[in-house]
């Protein structure tokens, strides 16, 4: 496939990175930094053009023409919408994907209903890692939780603790525990090292445990992994840029929530739109002003501003001071690794929220998710079964029967919108949505192999 | 001296248009077969459109675009002038008052307040009591504002004068993108709410000339009536009802009336910040009087209690000072809380006076704003009203406007007291003075009148009034010396 992507900022390096590495495909990247693309390409292999994205010259020289998709992640939401504009008008691109981070436009349906502006998709990486993180403050406990078949399944990743019901049972005693609960453990990592879960599985304390569970099953399966957390109430946020704005109005129904921003100018604009929202004017770093604002009574501490490295500090500080859970926003996967003495407690990566939603709409075929897990040494892939059974290498055939390679689970279908919890004995049905559980990412070709319905 | 020269053109032409008002109390005359009064006013028209002439054609070649500052001046000026000729009548003919009177009178009637030094009302000719209610309606909405919807040549400087004129602390909604339409815009409302309150009370049971002089009255939040003993004449709980809602409606921002009526968007009123706690300061303070009023046993049922107690509260804090019973009989403390609920409940862009309740607003927020950073010193707290920021300067300028406000309450209250009144009467009136509502306390409380007063005390009492109306700083500001320095 032809992918065109304009712009090269963090999104716009992760989408080319992720879609390059896919034989199949062609990347060409469009931005205007020369520099950033000149180590863009000594890194991965893409073609790149310097210039303005939206001028019909430079996506003429970028091959628009025969382009199959053009995924536009500049900046600017307006270059990105006349990008699509023009690739529509002039080349008739057939898939126009934009990234739009104002809500002003994303609030107005109708102007991406067909016959409208040429976008066919919108994402707002902004948006998705706010719900994301919104999420996870709902739910706390949980490390990770990723939808797959538009959120009727979850997957979850967290801590086993005293007081979970399962923990020091062997697995199988959870069907005596929750007799009809649409869940399973898909995973359990034990000193960061994988283990393929069967019934015998003993869950101790400190493992990493991955589970799926229709979305309304959730909360009584973390039961089962971790004595039922205290109701988050406090909420401090550091940052109030997109994120940290955008959290902020998503928490403050909920939850008691301050917010602190650097620069005055933001702190008052910001303040000007949230309604319940004690805005504070200062450095997250700050130890004076994190005591001055009970740090040790808050619940919830989320770090989300654009620096990794303030992020990374202030989380830090804040759970020495006392707050009860910290999360920091952070890009490189490398912080995320430095995190594993738990000195912060969630390391949410806004590229891997973002890509897997990027994919989904990128992969025409069977693939639809993927989610990066464990900060991208394992992945949750989303695949839908297209075929018959002689064409295929799946229909028909009971999971047992698959040819998965090692460190691959499947972990449960979604048939006609219903849930199903894989067992060995499931059959796979045309049009079934396989959620697999990839505990070795370099195994997702042979995966997705398994799944090409030629 | 040329700016001066500019203003007194417009000056000219303000009067000369307001000769045309003298119309209203000339057909009324001609109708009743009043021929003194016919021939009065029209001597006054003539006398008003002559000096108006004067003003406006000896100085038409100063005639230039008015400046933001002269806005100021032009509006002190206009009120003072068209007060002066609408005294006119009120010494020529009946009831033959002095000039400190007639211009007590008149400035009364233009500023809405409704003090009256005038005993034996119910025997004036029809033509006099109807223009002592058209100058309280001519001066709810506004001269300058009416000059600005009929008068092209004001231009740009008619925002200034309108910006000059206009009550309330946020003087720039424009309803429409040009001033002229919006006070047209006000205008048409303002009369078309007003002769629904005219036909409310025709059916109420009051005759067509008392229902004219009564919308009058009380769509501009006056408080003239026909009788010596105002609403209480006519013994009749339905035309109290009937005043009270549109005491009511005249108190809130006309601004609202606009976008609810006009675009038929009624969600405006559940918009309107203000609108809102006028029903809530009002209703509460009913509950809270009648409760008085029951506990000192001044009436045998609870209802009586109920209906006079609702229709004193509503007259006095919407400064209308309409009044159906003598409540300085009343326990002080319920006088003295009505007397309160003048100063706080009137909305910005209403008729009434006063602080205006959105100054009111901003006060207590700003209250709660303080407390708010003392315990959270690195917040940023703007203040918002129905979710809506309030700049720091609005801010500022209502807390300065609130202090002078209290300033010139007590200085003239010193004024009145240097004069030999007794407190309870000095301080009331003051208030009830500055606030436009009309009736006060002891001397000057609703069973009596202002007539009593010395003629010193009467041109304290005429300046609060004056200055309440054009809310203190557009004519304060002309006593500053950075206003007259090039």
């Amino acid at each position: 496939m032809k992918v065109l992507i304009l712009g090269a900022g963090q999104v716009g390096r992760t989408a080319a990175y992720h879609l390059a590495r896919e034989p199949d495909n062609e990347v060409t990247v469009i931005d205007s930094n020369e520099a950033v693309l000149r180590e863009l390409q000594s890194r991965i292999d893409v073609r790149t053009v310097a210039g303005n994205a939206s001028y019909p010259q430079i996506l003429e020289a970028a091959g628009v023409a025969d382009a199959d998709i053009i995924v536009a992640l500049t900046s600017s939401d307006e270059v990105n919408m006349v990008a699509c504009e023009i690739a529509n008008a002039l080349y008739r691109t057939p898939t126009k994907i934009a990234r739009i981070r104002a809500p002003e436009y994303t609030t107005e349906e109708k102007l991406f209903a067909d016959g409208a502006l040429a976008v066919d998709v919108w994402i707002s990486p902004e948006q998705l890692v706010t719900e994301y993180i919104e999420r996870l403050i709902h739910n706390p406990g949980a490390l990770q939780i990723v939808d797959f078949a538009d959120g009727r399944v979850r997957l979850v990743g967290m801590l086993a603790r005293k007081g979970g019901l399962l923990v020091g049972q062997q697995l199988r005693t959870l069907k005596d525990h929750m007799p009809n609960a649409e869940a399973r453990i898909a995973a359990i990592y034990r000193n960061s090292r994988f283990i393929e879960p069967d019934g015998e599985t003993m869950v101790e304390e400190g493992d990493e445990i991955f589970f799926v569970a229709a979305r309304d099953h959730i909360q009584r399966m973390m039961n089962e992994i971790t004595r039922a957390e205290e109701k988050v109430r406090k909420v401090v946020i550091a940052g109030g840029g997109n994120i940290g704005f955008r959290l902020a109005r998503l928490l403050e129904k909920h939850y008691q929530v301050k917010l602190i921003e650097r620069d005055v100018e933001r702190a008052r604009r910001v303040s000007e739109r949230l309604e319940g929202t004690i805005v504070l004017h200062g450095d997250a770093q700050d130890e004076e002003l994190l005591i001055e604002e009970n740090i040790d009574s808050t619940d919830v501490f989320a770090a989300v501003t654009n620096s990794e490295e303030a992020n990374v500090l202030s989380a830090m500080l804040a759970k020495r001071l006392g707050a009860r859970k910290v999360l920091a926003l952070i890009n490189r996967p490398s912080y995320g690794e430095l995190m594993d003495n738990r000195s912060i407690d969630i390391a949410v990566s806004p590229q891997t929220v973002t890509i897997g939603s990027l994919l989904a709409h990128v992969r025409k075929g069977d693939v639809v998710r993927v989610h990066s897990l464990r900060r991208g040494s394992a992945e949750a892939l989303e695949a839908v079964v297209h075929g018959d059974a002689e064409h295929s290498r799946v229909i028909g055939r009971s999971i047992e029967e698959l040819e998965l390679p090692n460190g691959a689970v499947i972990v449960a279908l979604v048939r006609n919108e219903r849930v199903i919890i894989a067992h060995h004995n499931t059959k796979i049905e045309p049009e079934d949505h396989v959620i697999v559980f990839l505990s070795d990412r370099r195994q997702i070709d042979a995966v997705q192999r398994l799944f090409d319905s030629d | 001296m040329r700016s001066i020269l500019a203003v007194t053109n417009v000056l000219g032409a303000l009067l000369a248009l307001f000769s045309a008002y003298f119309l209203l109390p000339i057909a009324t005359a001609l109708i009743y077969g009043e021929d003194e009064s016919w021939r009065i006013f029209a001597e006054c028209a003539g006398i008003t459109l002559a000096v108006g002439a004067l003003l406006l054609l000896t100085t038409l070649r100063f005639r230039t675009e008015l400046k933001p500052r002269d806005g100021y001046l032009l509006v002190s000026l206009a009120w003072l002038a068209v007060t002066a000729a609408a005294a006119l009548p009120m010494m020529l003919g009946a009831p033959q008052l002095s000039f400190t009177d007639a211009y007590f009178e008149s400035m009364s009637g233009l500023s809405t307040t409704g003090s009256t030094v005038i005993t034996g009302i119910d025997k004036l000719p029809h033509a006099v009591n109807l223009w002592r209610c058209a100058l309280h309606w001519l001066g709810g909405m506004g001269i300058i504002v009416m000059a600005v919807a009929v008068l092209p040549m004001l231009g740009v400087g008619g925002m200034q004068m309108y910006r000059a004129e206009a009550p309330g602390p946020v003087k720039d909604a424009k309803l429409t993108p040009r001033i002229t339409e919006t006070a047209k815009a006000l205008w048409l409302v303002y009369a078309g709410i007003t002769a629904a309150c005219f036909a409310a009370l025709c059916l109420a049971g009051m005759s067509p000339f008392e229902a004219i002089c009564h919308a009058f009255s009380v769509m501009s939040l006056g408080g003239f009536s026909t009788h010596d003993s105002s609403i209480g004449w006519f013994h009749s709980p339905t035309i109290e009802v009937v005043l009270m809602a549109f005491m009511l409606i005249a108190a809130l921002n006309f601004s609202t009336h606009y976008v609810a009526l006009r675009r038929g968007d009624f969600a405006a009123y559940r918009r309107d910040p203000e609108a809102r706690w006028v029903f809530v300061w009002v209703g509460f303070s009913i509950v809270l009087l009648t409760a008085e009023i029951m506990h000192a046993r001044l009436y045998s049922t609870f209802s009586e209690a109920l209906r006079h107690v609702a229709f004193a509260t509503t007259a006095m804090a919407t400064t209308t000072g309409l009044v159906t019973e003598d409540f300085s009989l009343w326990p002080i403390f319920a006088s003295m809380w009505m007397l309160f609920l003048s100063c706080v409940v009137a909305s910005s862009g209403s008729t009434g006076g006063g602080i205006k309740l959105f100054r009111a607003l901003i006060m207590i927020k700003q209250f709660f704003r303080e407390i708010f950073v003392q315990v959270h010193p690195a917040a940023v707290a703007p203040l918002k009203i129905a979710g809506q920021v309030i700049s720091n300067q609005v801010v500022y300028s209502v807390l300065a406007f609130i202090f002078v406000y209290f300033m010139t309450v007590l200085i003239l209250t010193f004024a009145l007291l240097s004069t030999n009144m007794d407190f309870t009467s000095a301080m009331t009136a003051t208030i009830a003075s500055i606030n436009n509502v009309g009736p006060g306390l002891g001397q000057v409380g609703p069973g009596t009148n202002y007539a009593s007063l010395n003629d010193r005390q009467t041109w304290i009492c005429t300046l609060a009034m004056f200055l309440g109306r054009v809310e203190l700083f557009t004519f304060l500001i002309l006593f500053s010396r950075p206003y007259w320095r090039k």
